[in-house]
């Protein structure tokens, strides 16, 4: 039983519904995957294909599901509780909604902190805040006195506040534009050597996703049709056509 | 041929207390029947543009112009009564956030056909049929359950071709899709596009396409407006996008991933001040 | 620190807040800059905060005993000699009456507006956020109260409760708290799903906190504006049921039952029901005023796009 490295996450068989019993909707099929400890791990496919479904089942936001998903080698049961919050933390897909309209910067930070039972909250949220390259001159804003790069900074910096071992990230550049883009994608990839993190990464723009990753899953109608390393996919070797299609259809978009 | 719509020297102001903010500084522009797409980092006035010309701007918001006109009509003179009109029948706008302009609790359906019926004077069992159409013509697998859901159960893929599916229902003369794709991956980006595309050859519909997808831009759009801090600082044909002089332009293109090949870490824009300055490019005829 | 008002105010003003206190304090001129930007607001605001100091000052400022009655000088009119406002039936100068009258009109204001608010965002917001079975029964009693006309159940209670100020209080509460309760439930169900209580949940925050430190911020705000609104007619509901007799006893000041009493001269002393009348319809006047001026300082500008 004694493996070299157990992966950072395990999922087999993941069935995930909504709704109520009787008219319940399957969104994601039978998903399985692993992730390795301090590897970057992509999820693309169609929108509507259940990438986000997968996160939100990983972090317990959607409540009926079957199948089996390890977190460092613990098994996940059906309540989550805040030693596994310490561990993995999300950045959701929509900086514009993700933060609460009235709550400043300071105080998103300093109660995630405090939940989290932290010591001297107040040099940790300057800290936080620099790591996310805002500064404290940012600490006492609000998000509407935000952009959109700066309120997803301000998102990482709160899933960073536990100091988590794997991060989720849920499309976390596709509301912002190409300059903003550069930036976060560089300091996600910064974060990452810095304090030895895992990612998941949901997108749609295979660009992003070869760039930041090392393997990626496709998912179509709640399926994964294919898992297949970026060199693969650079090279075009797909099995499935739906992933062939993807590729074509972003190779004659690259410039 | 005229313009269906004329920009001339178009300001949005915001007074706040720490002084006026300009949104956007004196940009002018025409619509013909065509794919207009206008570019530019986050805050360069892109919306803000798209808004004023429905005259949306949220008070304490001005908006001046010399002219915003309509197949020669000055929107800017009509009143509120007339200006809602044209709002949805002539010209439509997709609006940026989708979870935003939806009815948090009301579901899609009940949302599509009343928008359906307050077009046109259809029965409820045709305006359903028409909202299902439309579903499916975005893509959205079963639009039967789509129907009954709520917006927070969507997507946020499928909250934006809802949001598309919706503007296009009334058929309108022009449409403002702002960031319409943004969520949206290759395959179903490109459904979403030839719909727009089918408006725009076989209605002679105008479209203005407000993007941060560069490359998406140069392949979708006929001319491409590039926006800096409230001005337009470069136009050029979509297809010559790639080889834009301005540094901004090329900075931004500079600044996306590419697919083909790796690089350890992407160049981040550095901003020039004298591109603030600078005036405004005259996009009309 | 010497700061003059200029440093102060930019100090206040300042877009980059170096401090938490700064920033609640910045939070809060703002708050004020935009009230006080609104005319009819001041306006509404001074009236209230004049009726706070007669209630506050009534022994000093009443130039007569409310309850002295004076028969040989009753029914005086307007401007008689020390008696401004005239004086009522038993000869009580009507405006010491209208000014001790102040105070038990906020009093059963303030009880009113903190117990049937806070009742309703409680219902409101566990029913919103629970969801389910719970979500059905609280909203099935709301709907049983919100049945009946309020001023009918409001009668019921004090009958049943007996008459008397804090009865009334109590009745009027109890039929006003049900649509707060809605309001609150409609605003949580649209809150509830968003990306940012999502967020807090994966901190591990439970329930309680939730509703409170982040569902609570968001419904205040229109739950304040909705009950200054509602103070006109809560300040009328209480009038109503001392008018009809079942609210403040007399020889009590209270408006209502000044009306009550003046009703009888009505046709010949017009002025002994009509001083207590337009006192009441100013207050109520000012309480709308000021809740559409917070309306414009409160509604959340969450998003400028
Ligand atoms: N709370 C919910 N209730 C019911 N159905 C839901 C809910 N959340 C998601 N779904 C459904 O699950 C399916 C997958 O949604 P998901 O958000 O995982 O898609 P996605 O792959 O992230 O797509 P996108 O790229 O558009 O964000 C969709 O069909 C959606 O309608
Ligand atoms: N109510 C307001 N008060 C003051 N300034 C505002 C207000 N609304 C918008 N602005 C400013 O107007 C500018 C233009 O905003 P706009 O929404 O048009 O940007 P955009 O180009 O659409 O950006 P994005 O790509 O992020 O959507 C921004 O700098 C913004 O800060
Ligand atoms: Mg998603
Ligand atoms: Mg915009």
């Amino acid at each position: 039983m004694t493996q070299p490295m157990t992966p950072a996450l395990q999922i087999d068989g993941l069935n995930v519904y909504f709704g109520a019993p009787h008219e319940s909707f399957h969104a994601v099929k039978n998903a399985s995957f692993t992730v390795e400890k301090g590897a970057s791990f992509g999820l693309v496919g169609e929108s509507g294909s259940g990438k986000s479904t997968i996160l939100k089942a990983l972090t317990g936001l959607a409540p009926q599901w079957e199948g089996t998903m390890r977190v460092a080698g613990q098994q996940l049961g059906a309540k989550r509780d805040r030693r596994f919050y310490r561990s993995v933390q999300m950045v959701f897909q929509d900086p514009y909604a993700s933060l609460h309209p009235r709550q400043s910067v300071d105080q998103v930070l300093s109660e995630t902190l405090y939940l989290h039972g932290a010591s001297n909250i107040d040099d940790r949220v300057n800290r936080l805040l620099e790591d996310v390259g805002l500064g404290s001159a940012f600490r006492f804003r609000y998000p509407h006195q935000l952009s959109g790069g700066q309120r997803q900074r301000v998102a990482i910096a709160r899933a960073l506040a536990p100091e988590p071992e794997i991060l989720l990230l849920d499309e976390p550049t596709s509301a912002l534009d190409v300059s903003v883009q550069a930036e976060i994608l560089n300091l996600l990839s910064d974060l990452r050597a810095e304090h030895h993190l895992t990612y998941v990464m949901v997108s749609h723009d295979l660009a992003v996703v070869a760039h930041m990753c090392d393997q990626a899953a496709v998912m179509q109608n709640g399926e994964i049709v294919e898992i297949l390393s970026i060199d693969a996919m650079r090279n075009g070797d797909a099995r499935s056509d739906y992933t062939r299609q993807l590729l074509a259809a972003s190779a004659n978009r690259v410039a | 041929m005229t313009p269906l719509l004329d920009i001339k020297n178009l300001w949005v102001k915001f007074p706040t207390r720490t002084g006026v903010v300009e949104a956007v500084r004196g940009i002018s522009f025409s619509l013909g029947r065509e794919r207009l797409g206008i570019v530019g980092e986050s805050g360069s006035g892109k919306s803000m543009t798209g808004r004023a010309i429905l005259r949306l701007i949220r008070p304490p918001g001005i908006i001046e112009a010399d002219h915003i006109s309509l197949h020669d009509q000055d929107l800017l003179s009509l009143s509120e009564a007339k200006m809602r009109a044209i709002r949805g029948q002539k010209i439509s706008m997709v609006m940026q956030d989708p979870k935003f302009s939806l009815n948090p609790v009301m579901t899609i359906g009940a949302q599509l056909i009343e928008a359906h019926r307050l077009h046109s004077k259809s029965s409820r069992a045709e305006a359903r049929t028409k909202a299902i159409e439309m579903l499916e013509a975005v893509s959205i697998r079963d639009p039967e359950r789509v129907m009954k859901a709520y917006p927070h159960e969507m997507s946020g893929g499928m909250g934006q071709r809802i949001m598309i599916a919706m503007m296009l229902i009334p058929n309108p003369e022009i449409l403002i899709a702002d960031e319409p794709t943004s969520a949206l991956d290759v395959s179903v980006q490109g459904q979403v596009l030839s719909i727009m595309d089918r408006l725009v050859k076989e209605r002679g519909m105008g479209l203005i396409f407000i993007s941060h997808d560069l490359n998406l831009v140069s392949q979708f759009c006929d001319r491409v407006l590039i926006m800096y801090a409230g001005r337009i600082v470069e136009v050029c044909d979509a297809d010559k996008l790639h080889q834009a002089q301005h540094p901004y332009t090329r900075g931004l293109l500079g600044s996306l991933p590419r697919f083909d090949t790796p690089r350890a870490r992407l160049d981040v824009l550095q901003r020039d001040p004298a591109w603030r300055e600078a005036p405004s490019v005259e996009a009309r005829p | 620190m010497s700061q003059d008002t200029g440093t102060l105010r930019d100090w206040l003003l300042s877009e980059t807040p170096t401090s938490r206190r700064q920033a609640r304090w910045a939070a809060a001129y703002k708050g004020w800059l935009t009230l006080r930007a609104n005319h009819m607001a001041m306006a509404g605001l001074a009236i209230i905060v004049l009726l706070v100091a007669l209630a506050l000052f009534a022994p000093w400022i009443a130039p007569h005993d409310p309850f002295v009655q004076d028969l040989g000088n009753r029914l005086q009119p307007l401007g008689s000699e020390g008696h401004i406002l005239g004086t009522d039936s038993l000869g009580r100068d009507i405006l010491s009456r209208l000014i001790w009258g102040a105070r038990i009109t906020l009093y059963i204001v303030a009880l009113v507006a903190l117990i049937a608010p806070i009742a309703g965002l409680l219902v409101g917001t566990v029913s919103g956020y629970a969801g389910g079975w719970v979500d059905v029964i609280l909203m099935r009693i709301t709907d049983i109260f919100l049945a009946f006309p309020r001023l009918v159940l409001a009668l019921a209670f004090v009958a049943a409760l007996g008459a008397g100020i804090e009865n009334a209080v109590l009745a009027i509460s109890l039929t006003a708290w049900p649509p707060y309760a809605r309001m609150a439930r409609a605003e949580t169900l649209t809150i509830r799903s968003s990306d940012y209580i999502s967020a807090i949940r994966l901190q591990g925050a439970g329930p309680l906190r939730i509703i409170v430190k982040h569902i609570w911020p968001l419904c205040i705000s229109s739950l304040i504006v909705r009950v200054t609104l509602d103070m006109a007619g809560i300040i009328l509901a209480a009038a109503g049921l001392g008018f009809l007799g079942l609210g403040a006893q007399p020889p009590s000041p209270e408006w209502g039952a000044m009306i009550s009493e003046g009703r009888r001269f009505i046709l010949d002393h017009w002025w002994v029901a009509t001083m207590p009348g337009l006192a009441i319809f100013t207050v109520s006047l000012a309480f709308n005023l000021l809740g559409d001026g917070l309306r414009d300082v409160l509604d959340p500008k969450d998003s400028p796009q």
